[in-house]
């Protein structure tokens, strides 16, 4: 074998395995759920359905990348629902098979990719993939296809404001997310109440938005606001911002985060400045389960911490509870472990199983009509009622806590649910 | 803002820099002495920290004593890379080849770790993570305290084993003149796997601390690599202590200005100083031909 020859051969070898671990890694892979068989109901409506054409629905997920734990949660909660609707005997008597390919967490790679799925592989319909971020530049190409673009995490003012009828949040609009929890500081009896707040969030379109109103309720009650700062999503080192944050010894601190380890950064600092905020309120990071937990040091130091959402493993509706128990089941852990993003994700399929047979129909332009007639339609987050900008204005607001190990359901006070706030904060790993 | 937030965010600026230095160290003697740009670098660094975390929560092994592990076993695996990928390449298209390599090596780190370890965000755990020195008023948080010492040490090391010892000898002349070199009798194939290998074993070091102060997952490096590059630029590829000065002047101004000023500027900041100073000074602080002369 010649020199060039034992090269060439090197090299695609390594380009092979590279190809084959990028597979693995379920970076830039597509991969589909048509599970019917491998669901444990198997009943005749299964099998008839599995002997049809399967009705084909794309989706482009953040697999790899900033987002690569969000979106992995997103791809399991579709998966689930693909097996809970397979087993019940398909969408219109056919079986459901997702075309899912990964973006990368890039706003060009998710808009390249819904263009293939519907110019290329013809996906009869298509998911929304995960985060505002993504789901702005994909909702216009998506629309210029005339596709019904439904999506669970989308929900900031941004997705809503291009003049789309085709997009449809199923969560709750993040712009009411942090109203629970300035409420109830701004309700604490005065001798309770927090005489100052600081405000740090991300340059980001989800967190962004859900600080305006918020801060304007806690300035309302008398709350001060020491200190009030944006900071660039793509920042490496935390540790100035959240030193600054902690000099102020602001007695309540919000933070716009979109991931774990902007709040872990936070935390991590906080307790080495030795900084005890009575209230800690992350817009996101917290809900992520057992790797919040991971990544700050465990659960002491996750005890008080909170975070607004729509949707928590304990959620009392019975098919989230199914839901959660599929989750368990399949891919292990435990009920906290199942976060927010899987409720979304679920949310979308069964939103769009539901026009599906109301209409039944697979035309986008029917689906569309449909969700926008002001129906009231059920999703595991609960009801999910359209306005006429496509968020669900049906969705509820909450708020919850870290307490004990588990993430406890405590906004709004006195819901059916909601436990007492434990106020003020443990100090840090006590 | 007061004096003492200023102070305290030059106090953060100098201990993280040095972090940072020990994350670039590597980059920048393996640019030094092959002009390979290892775009692989964050990767590596990644790849250090997931090593560590296996030691500690695995095996029960303290992050610092891991080292003794972790740098051998990445010493090997950076004269792995230089045989497999690094060496293959020409001559008069090795810069430019090498980040299309290197991001290939990058690509393979990032998914056997994502095989691995899967996606969700881990951070390094230890006594002395969270807790602090408390001088004058400060709470210096001793991970960053012993990383920065660390950085000195092993840039120190590094700086004698280039410029006072009969391989470092054999290095930088192999930089100068490959030809001449081989003609005197240097290996420079060995001397330059054993370089890499070097790079490949400090960032080791790097990736235990970054993973101690940083959450992580397996495609974290993409976010470190346009910062290491930055600081390498400034202080001149190839040079060694320059990255430990380029390092604490950047992130020392970053962090000055996001407390001062906004966070939003900070990274501008940072990024508009790099072009200042390149304006001036073309090969950076400590430019590569004067690298190599030393």
């Amino acid at each position: 074998m010649t020199r060039s020859r034992r090269r060439a051969l090197i090299v695609a070898a390594v380009a092979a395995v590279a190809a084959v671990l990028a597979g693995c890694g379920g970076s830039g892979s597509s991969s589909s759920a048509s599970s019917a068989s491998s669901s444990s109901a198997s009943g005749s409506a299964t099998s008839s359905a599995a002997s049809k054409t399967p009705i084909t629905i794309g989706a482009s997920l953040s697999l790899s990348g900033d987002f690569a734990s969000d979106g992995q949660a997103f791809e399991k909660g579709y998966q689930l629902w693909a097996n809970d609707i397979n087993a019940a005997g398909g969408l219109m008597g056919h079986p459901v098979k997702l075309d899912i390919v990964s973006d990368a967490s890039s706003p060009s790679q998710v808009v390249t990719n819904y263009t293939k799925l519907i110019s290329s592989d013809h996906d009869q319909l298509v998911f929304g993939p995960f985060s505002t971020l993504l789901t702005v530049p994909s909702s216009k190409v998506v629309n210029r296809y005339g596709y019904a673009f439904v999506e669970g995490a989308g929900g900031a003012p941004a997705a809503f404001g291009n003049g789309l009828k085709n997009i449809f949040d199923v969560s709750l609009p993040v712009i009411d997310n942090l109203i629970p929890f300035a409420h109830w500081l701004a309700t604490l009896p005065a001798s309770e109440r927090p005489a100052t707040a600081a405000v740090a969030t991300s340059d980001d379109p989800f967190t962004q938005p859900q600080f305006p109103a918020a801060v304007k309720i806690l300035q309302n009650a008398g709350i001060k606001i020491v200190y009030n700062k944006v900071f660039p999503a793509e920042v490496t080192d935390y540790t100035p911002i959240a030193t600054a944050v902690a000099s102020t010894k602001a007695q309540a601190f919000l933070l716009g985060s979109v991931d774990v380890p902007t709040v872990s950064a936070f935390i991590h600092t906080f307790i080495q400045q030795h900084y005890n905020p009575k209230a800690f309120i992350a817009t996101a990071g917290p809900d992520q389960g057992a790797a919040f937990l991971k990544a700050i040091g465990g659960a002491s130091n996750a005890e008080g911490v909170m975070v607004p959402n729509g949707w928590f493993p304990g959620y009392p509706n019975a098919a989230s509870q199914k839901m959660v128990s599929e989750y368990v089941a399949k891919y292990g852990g435990t009920p906290s472990d199942v976060n927010a993003d899987v409720a979304e994700a679920y949310s979308v399929g069964q939103v769009v199983a539901q026009a599906v047979n109301a209409t039944h129909s697979l035309d986008n332009a029917k689906i569309i009509a449909y969700l926008h007639s002001g129906v009231t339609l059920n999703s595991v987050q609960g009801p999910v009622k359209f306005d006429s900008l496509g968020e669900n204005g049906a969705a509820a607001a909450f708020a919850f806590q870290w307490q004990k190990a588990v993430l406890e359901q405590v906004l709004p006070a006195g819901a059916t649910g909601s436990k007492p706030v434990e106020y003020p904060k443990p100090n840090w790993g006590s | 803002m007061n004096a003492s937030s200023l102070a305290k965010a030059v106090i953060d600026g100098i201990l993280t820099g040095g972090v940072y230095a020990l994350m670039a160290a590597g980059l920048t003697l393996i640019f030094g002495v092959m002009d390979i740009i290892n775009i692989a670098q964050g990767a590596l660094i990644v790849l250090g920290a997931y090593m560590s975390y296996v030691l500690s929560v695995h095996l029960g092994i303290d992050l610092f004593a891991g080292l003794l592990i972790t740098i051998p076993a990445f010493f090997v695996l950076g004269v792995f890379i230089e045989w497999a990928f690094m060496r293959r390449l020409r001559d008069q298209e090795r810069t430019a080849m090498s980040i299309l390599v290197t991001y290939a090596v990058a690509i393979i780190i990032e998914g056997v770790l994502s095989v691995i370890f899967g996606v969700d965000y881990v951070q390094l755990q230890a006594s002395y993570v969270n807790s602090t020195l408390h001088i004058l008023g400060f709470y210096l948080p001793y991970i960053y305290v012993f990383g920065f010492l660390l950085a000195i040490a092993l840039i120190g090391v590094l700086y004698y084993i280039l410029y006072r010892t009969h391989f470092g000898r054999g290095v930088r002349g192999s930089l100068q003149n490959r030809s001449a070199a081989e003609l005197i009798g240097v290996n420079v194939n060995r001397v330059r796997a054993v370089s890499v290998g070097i790079g490949v074993s400090v960032t080791a070091a790097g990736g235990m601390v970054f993973g101690a102060t940083n959450s992580f997952t397996p495609s974290s490096g993409y976010d470190l690599i346009s910062r290491l590059l930055s600081i390498v630029v400034l202080a001149g590829l190839g040079s060694i202590g320059g990255a430990l000065i380029a390092a604490i002047f950047m992130v020392t101004l970053e962090d000055v200005v996001a407390v001062v000023w906004s966070p939003v500027w900070a990274t501008l900041v940072y990024y508009a100083s790099l072009i200042v100073v390149l304006s001036f000074m073309p090969n950076g602080l400590f430019g590569k031909a004067a690298v190599r002369a030393q």
